[in-house]
C-alpha cells in the first residue's frame, strides 16, 4: 500500500534530504509546538531500545501529539503468537503514525505494506535504522556547514555496525572520502566496498588508529568493538585497546573535526575526550530529537513551509 | 512411421512436454508444478540418454499448458530446460525457460532473521544478476545464488 512511510533513506534524493535537514533546523530553533495536536503517535517496540524510544516519544510529545505504545513485546499479544500483520492492523485503527522497532530484518517494510498508516522504521534487526542516519547527517551538516566533500573516518566495528553502513550509503551523493579504521576481523564488508566502487566513492582502509592517521578527518565516527563479535577471543584481547580514542590523540586534528558516536559507549572513547571541543556525541544524541521531529512531520505530510510559518510555537 | 525403439514414451495429442531436465532436478520440477496433484495423465521419465546432458529427465502432461508464471518458477530450479507445446500431435511452440525479474513466493530467504521466515507472508525476490543467478530479498536485502536456494 502506497503511503509516506520511512523504511529507508538510503535512496532519498539530495532535495529530500535537504528538506528534512531544513525541517530539523527549524525544530532546533523552536522544538516546542502544537503542530501535531490531535494526532496520536504509536511507538511499538517489539525489541527494547530505551534510547530510540525516548527520543521518538519526546519528539512527538514536544510537538503536541499523544503517544501510545509498548516498550517490551512480552506484554503484548505478539508473545501469544499474534502476527506482526495483525498487531499493525490493530494499532492502525488507533494511531496516525506508527514508529516501530523490531528484531527481524524487513519487518518495517512489511508493516508498511499491510497498512495505510505511515510507518517510521526505528530499526529492524541489523538491517536499517533511518532515524539514526538522519540524525548523523544532521549532526554532520550542522557542524561542518555542508555534507559535500568531507573526510569521514569510521572507526571500530565496521563489520556489524549498522549505523556506519547506513551512513556510508546515504553520503553517496555528497562526494565523501571514507577512511575505514578497523581490526581485520571487523573490517568493512566486501559488499559495502563494492558499493563504494560502483558509486565512485573514495575510500582508504587502515588498521592503525593514531594521532597521525586521524589528522585529516572532518568527522571521526566511533563505534563500539564488542567482545561477542569475535570468534577468536585472543584476537579480541589483542585489538580491544587499539581502537580507543584518547584525548592526547587529538593534537594534530583539524579544527572543525567532530567526534560522533551512536552511543552507548563503553570504553572506546575515554572520558577525558568529553572535555574536548571536538567531542560531539551528546549533542549528536540531542540532534536525534530534531531529526525525529522532522521525520514524524514528514510522514504526516507536513511541509517545510508549514513548519516555517507554524503559528503553534510555544515560546519558552 | 517412426522407429518404435526410438519412441520410449507415448506421443501426446495435446499438452506439454518438458524436456532436458537434469536428472537430479526431475522430482523438484514435479513438486514445483504440483504434478502429484494433477488429474490429467502425466508421464514422468528419468535417465534417458541425452546428447546435451548425457542423461535427462522428461515430463509429458496431457491437456495442460503452463502459465508464464509457472514457467518462471521452473527457471529457478533449472534455467536451461525447454517446454514443447503440443497440439494435435505436432509441436506448435517451443518455450525456453528464462529467469524473470521478480519472483513472488517461489524462493525461501536464507536469512533466518528475515521477516519472511517468521510471518505467514509471501516472499519476493528481485533477480539482480541473471547470468550468475543472483537474487535479492525485497525485505531483508540479503542476496543469494540460484545454486543453493530453497523453494517455498
Amino acid at each position: 500500500m502506497g503511503n509516506r512511510s520511512i523504511v529507508s533513506i538510503a535512496d532519498y534524493s539530495r532535495e529530500k534530504i535537504q528538506q528534512l535537514l531544513d525541517m530539523a533546523a527549524e525544530f532546533e530553533k523552536a522544538p516546542n509546538r502544537r503542530i501535531l495536536q490531535g494526532k496520536v503517535v504509536a511507538t511499538l517496540f517489539f525489541e527494547p531500545s530505551t534510547r530510540t524510544r525516548l527520543s521518538f516519544e519526546t519528539a512527538a510529545n514536544r510537538l503536541g501529539a499523544r503517544v501510545i505504545g509498548f516498550t517490551d513485546p512480552k506484554v503484548t499479544s505478539s508473545s501469544k503468537g499474534e502476527t506482526l500483520k495483525d498487531t499493525i492492523k490493530m494499532v492502525s485503527n488507533y494511531a496516525d503514525v506508527i514508529v516501530m522497532r523490531h528484531k527481524l530484518e524487513g519487518a518495517a517494510l512489511y508493516a508498511s505494506e499491510v497498512t495505510n498508516v505511515p510507518i517510521i522504521n526505528a530499526g529492524d534487526g541489523s538491517n536499517l535504522h533511518p532515524s539514526q542516519t538522519m540524525l548523523d547527517l544532521y549532526s554532520i551538516y550542522k557542524t561542518q556547514g555542508t555534507l559535500e566533500n568531507l573526510n569521514i573516518y569510521m572507526v571500530g566495528d565496521l563489520k556489524y555496525g549498522r549505523t556506519v553502513h547506513s551512513l556510508l550509503m546515504s553520503m553517496r551523493k555528497y562526494n565523501p572520502t571514507f577512511h575505514f579504521i578497523a581490526p581485520k576481523e571487523l573490517e568493512m564488508p566486501e559488499e559495502y566496498k563494492m558499493y563504494c566502487k560502483l558509486n565512485k566513492i573514495n575510500y582508504v582502509e587502515q588498521t592503525d588508529f593514531t594521532e597521525d592517521t586521524i589528522a585529516d578527518a572532518d568527522i571521526l565516527y566511533m563505534t563500539r568493538v564488542q567482545r561477542e563479535r569475535f570468534t577468536d577471543l585472543m584476537e579480541y584481547e589483542r585489538v580491544k585497546d587499539a581502537y580507543i580514542l584518547k584525548a592526547d590523540m587529538l593534537g594534530k586534528c583539524r579544527k572543525n573535526m567532530k567526534i560522533l558516536h551512536p552511543l552507548p559507549r563503553v570504553n572506546e572513547i575515554e572520558y577525558d575526550v568529553d572535555e574536548s571541543e571536538h567531542a560531539y556525541y551528546f549533542e549528536q544524541a540531542r540532534n536525534g530529537l530534531y531529526a525525529r521531529q522532522a521525520l514524524i512531520c514528514d510522514v504526516l505530510g507536513i511541509t517545510p513551509e508549514q513548519i516555517k510559518t507554524d503559528l503553534t510555537i510555544i515560546e519558552a | 512411421m517412426e522407429d518404435k525403439k526410438g519412441r520410449m514414451v507415448a506421443a501426446l495429442e495435446n499438452g506439454t512436454v518438458i524436456d532436458h531436465i537434469p536428472t537430479q532436478k526431475l522430482f523438484t520440477v514435479v513438486q514445483l508444478l504440483q504434478l502429484d496433484k494433477c488429474k490429467d495423465s502425466v508421464t514422468i521419465g528419468n535417465n534417458y540418454s541425452s546428447k546435451k546432458l548425457g542423461h535427462k529427465g522428461l515430463i509429458k502432461v496431457a491437456d495442460r499448458f503452463f502459465s508464464d508464471d509457472e514457467i518462471s518458477r521452473l527457471a529457478v530450479v533449472c534455467p536451461n530446460i525447454r517446454l514443447c507445446i503440443i497440439r494435435d500431435y505436432e509441436v506448435v511452440e517451443k518455450k525456453e525457460v528464462c529467469l524473470p525479474d521478480q519472483l513472488t513466493n517461489v524462493v525461501r530467504c536464507a536469512n533466518p532473521v528475515c521477516i519472511t521466515n517468521n510471518e505467514p507472508m509471501k516472499t519476493v525476490f528481485y533477480v539482480v544478476d541473471k547470468e550468475r543467478g543472483i537474487m535479492k530479498c525485497r525485505y531483508c536485502g540479503k542476496e543469494q545464488c540460484i545454486d543453493n536456494i530453497k523453494l517455498v
